[in-house]
C-alpha cells in the first residue's frame, strides 16, 4: 500500500462517488419528490430526514467528509486532462469530457446549494422546508441555477456509475460496458425526471 | 481537380519544427502525382527535390520509418488530424491538402519525427517482458490452449506505435500516465503460463505512480489502435485483478501473490 498511494486515492474517489455519496443523492432526490404530493408530503419527508438520530455524525461522515475528497480529487484529476473531442468525437471521449464539466458544475451548485440550506440553518436558524425552497424557486435565475444544479449531478452520478464498474473491473467485456452504458441512461432519465419535476412542483 | 490537366498534384501542408526546442510552422508542398503512392514515398519525393510550394529551396522534411508494412510503428504520425502510420497511409484514399502533424504528446525531435522513449522506458516499468534465462536451463514452458494462444496473439501485435497514447487525453505532460499500451502487454504477459509466474510483481508495478488508475474511461485508445488491440478490455481485466488483489492483500493470508 505505501508504494501506490495514488492507486489508493483514485479508487477511493471512485468508490465515494457512489458510496455514500451516489446513494444519498438518489435518496435526496427521492425525498425531494414529496414535494410533488404537496407541501405537507415533503415536509413529513424532509421531517423525517431531519430528525435521524446522530444526524451531524451522519451529515459528516457520509456526506461531507465524503464529498469534500470527492471533490478536491475530483477537480485535480478533471485539470490534468486534456480534452481532445474536437479530434476523437467518439461518445465515450464525450461523455469523458462532459464528467469532468458536470463535476465543476454540481461542485459550484452543491457549495452554494449547502450554503443557502444546511448552513443557513446552522447559523442563522432558518427553517428547512417547502416554503424555503418555494421561496428560492421564485427567482426565475435560481430556479434555472438549481435546474442545470440538478442535471449535472444526476448526470456526473451516471456516467461516474458506468465508470465505477469499469474501474472495479465488474464489466470487461465490450458488450457488458454497452449494456452499462443503457442502465445508466436509464437511471439518469428517472432521476433527472423526479429532480426537475420537484424544481417544478416547489417554484409553483 | 480541373485545373490538373497536364500534370496531376498532390499538395501537402507539413508541420515542421527544425529542433526538439524551436517553434513548430507549416510548410506547403507540391509534388507531381504517381499512381499509388504513400505518404512515405511522397515525404521521399520531397526529399529528392526539396522545394516548398512557392518555389523556394528548403530543408528536406525529417521523419522516420522501419518496417514499411505497419508493424514497427516507428513512422506514425497525425495525418488529417488521425495519429496513423504514413507507410500503409494511401495518397489516393486521403484528402487533399494532406495535413501532416507530428504526434504531439512525444516530444518532437525534429520535423515529424518524434521520440517515443516514455513508451519503452513504461514498458519497463511495468516488466512487461517474461523471463525465460536463468543460471541453470529453465526447460521447455507450458503448452497453452490454441484458442488462448491465438487470443494471446492479437495482444502480441503491439508495436508501440503511440497512437493509443496521442489519443489519449490523460497522457499529456501535466500527468504521469504510462498509457493503454504498456497495460495490455502486463494482461499478455500476466496472461501465458510462464508469464503469469511474475505476474505479482508487474501488478505491483502497474498499480504504481503513473499507472493503471489513471485511466479515464475516454475509449478513445481501443478506437485508434491500428492493430484493433482491445486496450479497453485490457484496461477493465486488470482493474479487476487489481480489485481482486488489493483485497488479498489487506484481507488475506501473508502469502497470497
Ligand atoms: S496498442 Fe495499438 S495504438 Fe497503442 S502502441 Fe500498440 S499498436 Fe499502437
Ligand atoms: S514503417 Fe514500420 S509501421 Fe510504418
Amino acid at each position: 500500500m505505501a508504494d501506490n498511494r495514488e492507486f489508493f486515492y483514485r479508487r477511493l474517489h471512485s468508490l465515494l462517488g457512489v458510496i455514500p455519496i451516489g446513494l444519498f443523492l438518489m435518496q435526496h432526490l427521492t425525498v425531494n419528490f414529496f414535494s410533488t404530493y404537496g407541501p405537507e408530503a415533503f415536509n413529513n419527508a424532509a421531517g423525517f430526514m431531519e430528525n435521524l438520530p446522530l444526524r451531524l455524525g451522519l451529515e459528516i461522515f457520509v456526506i461531507y467528509l465524503p464529498l469534500l475528497f470527492h471533490a478536491i480529487y475530483g477537480v485535480f484529476i478533471a485539470f490534468t486532462a486534456e480534452p481532445n473531442t474536437i479530434r476523437y468525437g467518439f461518445f465515450r471521449n464525450w461523455m469523458f469530457l462532459v464528467q469532468r464539466i458536470t463535476g465543476i458544475l454540481t461542485l459550484i451548485f452543491i457549495a452554494w446549494h449547502v450554503w443557502e440550506t444546511r448552513l443557513a440553518n446552522a447559523i442563522y436558524g432558518t427553517e428547512i422546508n417547502f416554503d424555503l425552497m418555494a421561496s428560492i424557486l421564485s427567482d426565475p435565475i435560481m430556479f434555472w441555477f438549481y435546474i442545470i444544479g440538478v442535471v449535472s449531478a444526476v448526470f456526473h452520478f451516471a456516467n461516474g456509475l458506468w465508470s465505477f464498474f469499469v474501474t472495479w473491473g465488474l464489466t470487461i467485456s465490450p458488450k457488458s460496458q454497452l449494456v452499462m452504458t443503457y442502465i445508466t441512461i436509464a437511471i439518469f432519465a428517472v432521476f433527472t425526471y423526479m429532480g426537475i419535476s420537484s424544481l417544478i412542483a416547489f417554484a409553483s | 481537380m480541373a485545373e490538373a490537366t497536364k500534370t496531376k498534384t498532390i499538395k501537402f501542408i507539413i508541420t515542421r519544427q527544425d529542433s526538439p526546442d524551436s517553434q513548430s510552422y507549416e510548410e506547403e508542398f507540391e509534388i507531381p502525382y504517381r499512381k499509388n503512392m504513400n505518404v512515405i514515398s511522397a515525404l521521399m519525393e520531397i526529399r529528392r527535390n526539396p522545394v516548398n510550394a512557392k518555389g523556394e529551396e528548403t530543408a528536406p522534411v525529417n521523419w522516420e520509418m522501419g518496417c514499411l508494412e505497419e508493424v514497427c510503428g516507428a513512422c506514425s504520425m497525425v495525418i488529417n488530424g488521425k495519429p496513423r502510420q504514413s507507410c500503409t497511409a494511401l495518397i489516393d484514399q486521403l484528402e487533399q491538402p494532406v495535413r501532416l502533424e507530428p504526434m504531439n504528446t512525444f516530444p518532437v525531435v525534429r520535423d515529424l519525427e518524434v521520440d517515443r522513449r516514455r513508451m519503452f522506458d513504461s514498458l519497463k516499468k511495468v516488466k512487461a517482458w517474461t523471463p525465460i534465462d536463468g543460471t541453470h536451463d529453465l526447460g521447455p514452458g507450458e503448452r497453452m490452449a490454441e484458442s488462448r494462444r491465438q487470443w494471446a496473439y492479437e495482444l502480441s501485435k503491439c508495436m508501440t506505435c503511440g497512437v493509443c497514447l496521442e489519443a489519449c487525453p490523460n497522457v499529456n505532460s501535466n500527468a504521469n500516465f504510462i498509457g493503454p499500451a504498456a497495460l495490455s502487454q502486463v494482461r499478455l504477459h500476466n496472461a501465458t503460463p510462464n508469464g503469469s509466474l511474475h505476474k505479482a510483481e508487474r501488478m505491483a508495478a502497474v498499480t504504481g505512480d503513473g499507472g493503471l488508475q489513471n485511466c479515464g474511461n475516454s475509449q478513445n485508445c481501443v478506437q485508434s489502435c491500428p492493430k484493433g488491440i482491445p486496450l479497453t478490455t485490457s484496461i477493465a481485466a486488470l482493474n479487476r485483478e487489481a480489485t481482486v488483489q488489493s483485497f488479498k492483500s489487506f484481507f488475506g493470508s501473508d502469502h497470497n501473490q
